[in-house]
């Protein structure tokens, strides 16, 4: 069964068409990845997901339900999660109260009972840091910076913290834009690890778009690959790979053995 | 130095004073509030019960602008409607002051609300425009609806009552006053310590972000303001009260900036900087007053001399912190406590 549906997906810029008929289905307890080259609108295509965008034509469907009019903070409470590509953590706040803000569209809480902090806001706030500190902390081992400014973090927990309070919020898919980039080995290797767990332990389905093929090939389900802001390919990561509109669309003029075979032409 | 501290439950971890150490501050605190009537005079009395005035004020205005990020120009407006309000019950309605004080802190909050619709669409320099727009029509209005506000001739408070006593005094008005303060701060301490208070302060930080985690800007944007509304129109109420008569040049836009200063210099986003904020903006000036008398023997004409030195002074403080401390007095407090956390053993 889809968790996420994308029906003929059209957005458009002024002269820019972005995206242009994109279908694409995420079927539940999958990992799938969305890859493609630089503009070819994987971002927009996150955008529109989430709602930043508003598509010109086409349908966003979470488990059946039209979430196309729909703006960013009700989507959220219907179970779409996300990560940026540049992490958008809150820079004022610990890491604690960052991942707390992930359970937020969980939270009852309201304005009087807040100020107050009597019975129920009291006991909502403990379950909701017990619930926290035992399922995500624990699960992407950070319990131990609890406390510190996000601001001061080096790069790859920084991350660790984003996907903590995407995951706070228990949604029903997750969106992870590049969550590797810019990282190490080790932290590839660690997000990547938590990534698989997150498929397999807390059984949330993830759409990611990554440039790093290596792990797109290893951990994802199935893949889409987009170009010009089509869907070019589908299918299983082994398949696509081979597909030669992928190798195309990646390659190009920009592949390195023809670019060699030109540059050896010029000179000879 | 801090010992004892482990806790067993996330109770007791999410608690606002969470050290035996801050307890005994925050009692010790308390008592001296409790004790300042009787040692102090009558002078001090009325710059302490300005005092509060200004940190509940400052404090709303924090709330809105140092945590939720949406600079508001407008705030002594808004007490001008809560002093307005006051005034007009006082003398139009037999209610008792309480009960106005509510009132006027219900009118603000709904005066508040409209004045914020503009932050739904515009951020930063433009919301603080917007905002002065809502301060010179606020105004405007106390000026011109002569059937309520008696325009510019202003109108007279008669000083609230309690079980028989007549608040007409700093000494007594301070016993009012005082709780008051201690519990709006409370309030707003409080505030941010649960999904309110966080998701004002990640519209502050990233709204984007805010948004895909299912926070509604445009409700928690319109809460904050509401909510620093009702502070003003508290403020505002208490003012009137404790002034005695009010007109419309008793909330111009230099109040404004002087609450705006109060939290920058303080620190913003934090409630102790709304508090310390407050303090300094409205002692300072005060202090300088007393080093000027100290020194007028020595000059001639002190008089025109001294006075501007004051005002530059006092100016130049500002800018002073802005410049050195441009996280406020509450950052100098964080430093001298994290010192004392591992003191003695290092340094």
């Amino acid at each position: 069964m889809s968790v996420l549906e994308l029906e003929g997906i059209s957005l458009g810029f002024g002269g820019v068409q972005a995206l242009s008929g994109v279908d694409l289905a995420v079927e539940e307890g999958t990992i799938t990845a969305v890859i493609g080259p630089n503009g070819a609108g994987k971002t927009s295509l996150f955008n529109v997901i989430s709602g930043f965008y508003r598509p010109q034509q086409g349908r966003v469907l979470l488990e059946g339900r039209n979430l196309t009019r729909l703006r960013p903070p009700r989507r959220a409470s219907l179970g779409l999660g996300r990560t940026f590509q540049n992490i958008a953590l809150f820079r004022g706040m610990t890491v604690l109260d960052n991942v707390k803000l992930g359970a937020h569209v969980r939270m009852r809480t309201g304005v009087f009972s807040a100020m107050w902090y009597l019975g129920a806001a009291r006991r909502e706030e403990a379950r909701v840091r017990e619930e926290i500190e035992r399922e995500v902390f624990d699960f992407l081992e950070i319990d131990h910076i609890r406390r510190h400014p996000v601001a001061a973090l080096p790069y790859g927990l920084q991350k660790r913290v984003e996907l903590a309070r995407a995951l706070a919020m228990r949604p029903k898919i997750l969106m992870l834009d590049e969550p590797v980039a810019g990282m190490n080995r080790e932290e590839k290797e660690d997000m990547a690890r938590f990534i698989l767990d997150v498929k397999e332990e807390w059984g949330i389905t993830v759409l990611m778009v990554e440039h790093d093929m290596g792990m797109v090939m290893d951990i994802s389900d199935r893949v889409h690959v987009l170009n010009f802001g089509q869907v070019i390919a589908s299918g299983e990561p082994a398949v696509v790979q081979k597909n030669p509109g992928v190798i195309q669309a990646y390659l190009g003029s920009g592949d390195v053995n023809s670019l060699r075979e030109r540059l050896m032409g010029e000179s000879a | 130095m801090r010992i004892g501290s482990a806790k067993e439950s996330y109770i007791a971890d999410e608690a606002l004073f969470a050290t035996r150490t801050q307890w005994v501050w925050f009692a010790l605190l308390l008592a001296s509030l409790v004790l300042f009537p009787f040692v102090s005079n009558l002078y001090w009395l009325y710059l302490a019960c300005l005092v509060s005035i200004n940190v509940i004020s400052a404090t709303g205005l924090n709330i809105l602008t140092g945590f939720t990020g949406q600079v508001s120009l407008g705030h002594a407006a808004f007490m001008g409607v809560g002093a307005y309000t006051v005034a007009w019950l006082d003398n139009n309605a037999q209610t008792p002051f309480y009960l106005n004080l509510l009132a006027a802190a219900g009118v603000t909050t709904a005066v508040g609300l409209v004045a914020g619709l503009p932050s739904l669409r515009v951020k930063g320099l433009y919301l603080a425009i917007a905002t002065i727009a809502a301060s010179f029509i606020l105004q405007f209005v106390f000026i011109n609806w002569e059937s309520v506000t008696r325009g510019t001739r202003g109108i007279n408070i008669e000083p609230p009552e309690i079980m028989g006593i007549v608040l007409d005094n700093p000494d007594t008005f301070y016993w009012m006053v005082v709780p008051i303060m201690v519990v709006m701060v409370l309030l707003a301490a409080n505030l941010f310590r649960t999904r309110v208070g966080r998701a004002f302060i990640a519209i502050r930080d990233r709204d984007i972000s805010a948004s895909v985690l299912g926070i509604s800007l445009p409700a928690y944007k319109l809460m904050s303001f509401a909510i620093a509304s009702f502070y003003a129109g508290i403020a505002g109420g208490l003012y009137a009260y404790f002034m005695g008569s009010i007109n419309p040049e008793s909330f111009p836009l230099l109040m404004s900036i002087f609450f705006l200063a109060a939290i920058i210099v303080g620190g913003m986003g934090t409630i102790l900087g709304g508090i310390l904020g407050a303090i300094f903006m409205t002692l300072t000036p005060e202090v300088l007053r007393y080093g000027v008398d100290l020194a007028s023997p020595f000059i001639d004409e002190p008089g025109a001399v001294l006075s501007p030195v004051r005002t530059i002074v006092f100016g130049a403080l500002i800018v002073g912190f802005l410049l050195f401390e441009p996280h406020g007095l509450a950052e100098i407090w964080r430093r001298i406590r994290r010192f004392f956390h591992l003191w003695p053993f290092r340094t």
